[in-house]
């Protein structure tokens, strides 16, 4: 990364918000299309080629509604809703690196064979490396990476609980109940998911985590089950199906934005969405080496760099398009379902695969082994879930 | 109440083993059916307004007043579609048929359909003993007004020049022959 620069800065926000907002609008189109398709009806199709321009019609409805503020609204809270929930949405994309960036050169060891001067040299040369490379990330070399956007992104629920509330209205009150305490227990897998990953690499920064699966392999090899906790949590954090109790359309007519209309719906419903791109950056960032690929990582210039960003574009595409599929594969877990997927089942499994991943670095073992113990681990568990099941009561 | 308990049948639940409560398999297979649909849609939608949809040829759609071969209305204006039109949609005014028509007594002065009233029954088509009336293939029928919606004789003989020269709508019965009713006594 060069020195902090304004309009480097400025230029990068720009187009990052811009790509985020054109990609949030297509994802609804997307998400429009993929019901329709599954569902085996044609979607929408009139307005534009396609129905390219659908986004353009609904984006422009919002936009020109009627702007209805009901007279039993906290008029205050109401309108702050959205507001907070986009804005702490789209500050948690800051520090995803979208692009390929260098990692920030960590601190080097003076040992006995490697005195001072060589120390030093060889971080000059790392930071020298460092400040060389364009960094296509809003603020890169962020350290507390992972701890910042997961702080901020779990700010969502604020968006959400405070618009329930608010909105002095029975449904918008379920939903939102049931949207803390949703999202207050899914951040603990979320969060103990991801520390196996921090604890090998070491560092907390994006930029390193996706350099060390460069060198080391991808990290879904080593520890697939903290990527499906993970992947679990986040499609609970997101509110997609099969956990959007929140808005629960079917029972709680829209959830905690049952109150709202026009663009303050569009807003919250934005929210959704800037959350899946998020997350879906991470699964590939965190799991699958972001802007590496085997055999298409060595290309020099602007070529690698066109590369990089299309590897990462696919791996992300492909989480999104995950996002949808799932939706329509897996009916809506029931609220006692819900919480004990979470408090029963993903965070036991999240502290042994923790625990695993601590005695594989201290005993300094292969990381393969890691990949046993979590196989072994997931299997163990449907054992342990078949083993105690409770024995419907028999009538004659 | 013996007969009571064995009405009642117990369906044992099904048992979950160690399979289904891995749950990723059954998963990976509901994600293989929502790709096949997206890779192979079986959609059977008609794109209404470009594609015509196709209809059965009993499909019960606007009137129509048939004509004989002379090109007169083959009515008779014997009320009988009036009496059993369940809508009371059907007004006919009955008059003396002019001179030169030796086969009948009676002709239609008038013969007007509320099709707004009309429940597209066709019981009208039945009753006719002289297969004057039928109904066509037409479905998309609008109109800016109700007035517009009530069909007189001229605009229901209308309806019969379009869809028999457009080959939509054969004659459905007995072409070209009167029924019995319409037979005069010898």
């Amino acid at each position: 990364m060069t020195a902090f620069d304004w309009t480097y800065t400025g230029l990068l926000i720009l187009v990052a918000f811009a790509a985020i907002m054109g990609s949030v609008a297509y994802l609804t189109f997307a998400e429009r299309k993929i019901s329709a398709w599954v569902q085996d009806r044609v979607g929408p199709n009139r307005v534009g080629p396609w129905g390219l321009l659908q986004v353009a019609a609904d984006g422009l409805k919002f936009f020109f509604k009627e702007d209805i503020i009901p007279k039993h609204v906290d008029r205050l809270f109401y309108f702050l809703a959205p507001g907070v929930g986009v804005a702490t949405a789209l500050l948690a994309f800051s520090i995803v690196p979208f692009g390929p960036t260098a990692p920030a050169p960590g601190p080097v060891a003076v040992t006995a064979d490697r005195p001072v001067e060589a120390a030093d040299a060889e971080y000059t040369s790392h930071l020298k490396e460092y400040q060389e490379t364009r960094a296509f990330a809003i603020a890169p070399g962020l350290d507390i990476g992972i701890l910042f956007a997961f702080a901020i992104g779990s700010l969502v629920v604020y968006g959400i609980i405070l618009g329930g509330w608010s909105s002095n209205s029975k449904y918008s009150l379920l939903g939102s109940l049931r949207s803390s305490a949703q999202i207050i227990s899914y951040e603990i897998p979320l969060g103990m998911s991801v520390l196996g990953v921090v604890l090998v690499v070491g560092s907390l920064n994006l930029e390193t985590i996706q350099a060390f699966q460069r060198t080391h392999g991808w990290f879904i090899l080593y520890q697939p089950l903290a990527f499906l906790l993970f992947m679990i949590s986040v499609y609970a954090e997101c509110n997609r199906l099969p956990f959007d109790l929140p808005e629960a359309e079917q029972e709680l007519v829209g959830g905690f934005h049952t109150e709202y209309g026009s663009m303050k719906l569009g807003l919250m419903l934005m929210v959704d969405y800037i959350h899946m791109i998020t997350t879906s950056f991470f699964m590939a960032i965190l799991f699958f080496g972001g802007t590496h690929f085997p055999g298409l990582d060595n290309i020099e210039g602007t070529a690698g760099l066109v590369v990089k960003f299309l590897v990462l574009g696919a791996k992300v595409f492909f989480f999104l398009m995950l996002y949808m599929l799932v939706r329509w594969t897996i009916p809506r877990f029931k609220f006692d379902q819900l919480m004990g997927l979470a408090w029963q089942v993903l965070i036991p499994l999240a502290i042994v695969n923790l625990v695993c991943v601590m005695a594989v670095l201290e005993f300094k073992l292969s990381p393969w082994i890691l990949t046993a113990t979590s196989v072994i681990t997931f299997f163990a568990a449907a054992v342990i879930a078949t083993r105690d099941k409770a024995v419907a009561p028999q009538v004659a | 109440m013996a007969g009571a308990a064995n009405s009642v049948k117990w369906v044992a639940e099904p048992k979950v083993g160690l399979f289904e409560r891995m749950y990723l398999p059954a998963i990976a297979e509901g994600l293989a059916t929502t790709v096949r649909h997206i890779f192979k849609p079986q959609v059977k939608t008609e794109g209404y307004p470009e594609q015509e949809p196709d209809l059965p040829p009993n499909y019960r759609g606007v009137h129509r007043l048939n004509r004989d071969e002379q090109g007169r209305v083959r009515c008779v204006a014997c009320y009988m579609c009036a009496t059993a039109c369940p809508a009371h949609c059907i007004d006919i005014v009955a008059a003396p048929a002019p001179a030169e028509w030796k086969d009948r007594e009676k002709y239609p002065e008038t013969f007007v359909i509320d099709e707004l009233r009309c429940i597209y029954c066709g019981m009208c088509e039945e009753a006719c003993p002289v297969d004057a009336i039928e109904l066509t293939t037409l479905y998309d029928l609008t109109g800016l007004s109700r007035e517009q919606m009530i069909f007189d004789k001229e605009k229901l003989l209308s309806v019969w020049d379009q869809t028999t020269k457009a080959g939509t709508d054969p004659v459905r019965t007995r072409a070209g022959h009167y029924g019995p009713a319409a037979e005069l006594p010898k």
